[in-house]
């Protein structure tokens, strides 16, 4: 069952196109990873998956139609649109207060261990929290409710490393332990990598790559290329080439695994480099990205 | 460790969430409280003033006797040096309640969209038209119940230690009981705030509407256009319907709501006139207007985003 379905969603801002024409579909119980640089449309679709925007082309979430249905949406939905958007002036206890009141399926008493792990105390406001924190009583407040679904867009945007490696630790924690449905729109790809279970990459508002990180495993290679086969990996038509301290990386698409191993070391691709190749690759002339 | 898409298959994320409505009518009140949070104004504001009209009374205290003797016998003198107080000090509680009420409207549906907190407030399960009912209860409904409860509370603080000073210098606090109408007292102030939310819900319409909308200073595009539109009436045509309607109806709910003589302060339930009152059109068609002004903030705060 799909718990996120769009069908050619698109968004214009004036003569600027921010979604053109998306299809996506994310599967109950993955974590998806949204993957593209600044301004490729990943808030956009976020927030039009979430009712926030209003949009062209049809979006389906939990089975809802999040633009009319959205405050009974996002009792089955959680979401943390951005770093810093929790209310300056608000009690910590405050948020806590307001999150039980209007969604019975905030459970404060595990939003309070969640906290017991962290350096937030139920007093203070949000102003006095340090970025960092603010992250993860936010990440608390998501956690600490029973929701199918949740959206974090940029999470941890100009956080320090050790905030981030904590704040995927516990969203991936809480994951196993109840496994929903996760969507990650993040150009920090390194930091998310090795917990997705599927991918998008997006750019100018367009899907260039979906699909299972098993499925594009099998489906893209990579290949340290022997200096003397050089030439023959180029015949293979890779998708991708650089150079890196250890040679030649070569990135084949649906190329057969027995031949790219005379070539040299092959290795399935990080998501970092499949996304460089995927967008590099799209944005050459006469070569579309495919999908 | 990574999960696989063999986790993602896994049925868990069909696992059976009971369905979770809220009682009714929990989500607007946690949005009004939440509300009274973020803008502690409203019931500071009111305090303060009430607590600064305590003080100056206390002052007023010592002078009081000296006063009433400059006053000579003249029961009428005694009488109205007595009753002004009183009748003042809860009026400038409920006053400071409207203007409170004027500057929360005017960013109210604007400062989330400004701050960027709109995204927070929007992934919560209250909808656009729980939110908006919220901060239009402030101006209608809860700051007029404060304006009723402090300015009570402020006059009996008045009464209190003015009969402090008349027994204490010598008067006896005969004089001022039996002028003034004690138990009407609070039926009346209720009376007034009621009236006077009904009378200027359409003004808080207006600047939540405003505040809904405008991308930039709410304020300056709630406050030129209609005095500009008076201006442009009279400057054209001659005629001042524009200025004469707003200015009725910024201070139109006493001639209205009571039957006020030669300015005398309103104190008794025979000066209410709740029968007119709620024939007036002026009455119905600010509600109506209001009504669309609110219905219309919905519309708006469903298309909102940070600015």
């Amino acid at each position: 069952m799909a718990c996120i379905e769009t069908r050619g969603l698109r968004k214009t801002f004036g003569s600027q196109v921010a979604l053109d024409g998306l299809d996506l579909e994310v599967e109950d119980g993955a974590i998806r990873g949204v993957i593209g640089p600044h301004g490729a449309g990943k808030s956009t679709a976020l927030h039009a998956i979430l009712g926030l925007l209003s949009h062209e082309g049809s979006v389906q979430v939990l089975g809802r139609d999040p633009w009319s249905e959205r405050d009974l949406l996002m009792r089955d939905a959680a979401f943390i649109p951005d770093v810093a958007v929790l209310p300056r002036w608000m009690r910590v206890s405050w948020a806590l207060d307001y999150a039980a009141g209007v969604n019975p399926r905030f459970d404060p008493a595990r939003a309070k261990d969640l906290l017991a792990t962290t350096h937030i105390g139920l007093s203070q406001e949000v102003r006095q929290l340090s970025k960092g924190m603010v992250a993860q009583l936010h990440l608390a407040l998501v956690l600490a409710t029973d929701a199918r679904l949740v959206v974090l867009d940029e999470p941890t945007r100009g956080l320090d490393m050790l905030f981030v490696k904590r704040f995927y630790d516990s969203l991936l924690a809480d994951y196993l332990d109840r496994s929903r449905t996760i969507v990650i729109a993040t150009h920090e790809v390194e930091n998310v990598q090795d917990i997705l279970t599927h991918l998008l990459f997006i750019d100018r508002g367009r899907a260039l790559l979906q699909g299972s990180l098993e499925e594009l495993e099998e489906r893209y290679c990579e290949v340290r290329v022997r200096p003397e086969a050089l030439e023959a990996a180029r015949a293979l038509q890779p998708i991708h080439e650089r150079r890196s301290l250890g040679g030649d990386i070569f990135l084949f698409e649906e190329v057969d695994r027995e031949r790219l191993a005379d070539l040299g070391d092959t290795r399935p691709p990080s998501v970092a480099d499949l996304f460089m190749a995927v967008t590099s690759a799209s944005s050459r002339p006469g070569r579309a990205g495919s999908s | 460790m990574r999960p696989t898409s063999e986790t993602a298959r896994n049925p868990a994320g069909l696992r059976a969430v009971p369905p979770a409505t809220p009682p009714r009518g929990r989500p607007l009140y946690w949005s009004v409280r939440r509300e009274l949070w973020e803008n502690r104004a409203v019931y500071l504001a009111p305090t303060l003033v009430g607590a600064v009209v305590v003080i100056g009374c206390v002052i007023w205290a010592f002078v009081l006797p000296a006063r009433l003797r400059a006053a000579g016998a003249d029961p009428a003198q005694q009488e109205a040096i007595l009753v002004g107080p009183y009748a003042g000090a809860p009026a400038a509680v409920m006053l400071t309640t409207f203007l409170v009420g004027f500057f929360y409207c005017i960013d109210a549906l604007y400062r989330d969209r400004r701050d960027g907190t709109i995204l927070f407030w929007k992934s919560q399960p209250v909808s656009d038209r729980t939110a908006v009912l919220a901060k239009a209860a402030i101006p209608l409904a809860v700051l007029p119940l404060i304006g009723f409860a402090l300015g009570w509370v402020t006059q009996l603080a008045v009464l209190l230690l003015t009969t402090v000073s008349l027994v204490a210098g010598g008067f006896g606090a005969g004089l001022l009981w039996g002028s003034v109408p004690l138990l009407q007292q609070p039926l009346v102030m209720l009376y007034g705030m009621a009236v006077h939310a009904l009378w200027f819900a359409p003004i808080y319409g207006w600047l939540l509407v405003v505040s809904a909308w405008a991308r930039r200073a709410p304020l300056v595009w709630a406050v030129v256009p209609p005095l500009a539109a008076a201006a442009f009436e009279f400057v054209t045509s001659g005629t001042r319907h524009v200025g004469t309607s707003l200015r009725h109806r910024m201070t139109g709910a006493v001639p209205e709501a009571f039957t006020v003589v030669d300015d005398a302060p309103i104190l008794r339930l025979a000066q209410l006139d709740p029968a007119r009152f709620l024939a007036s059109t002026d009455v119905w068609v600010g509600g109506l207007v209001a009504a669309l002004f609110l219905l219309a903030c919905v519309k708006l705060r469903q298309r909102a985003g940070p600015l």
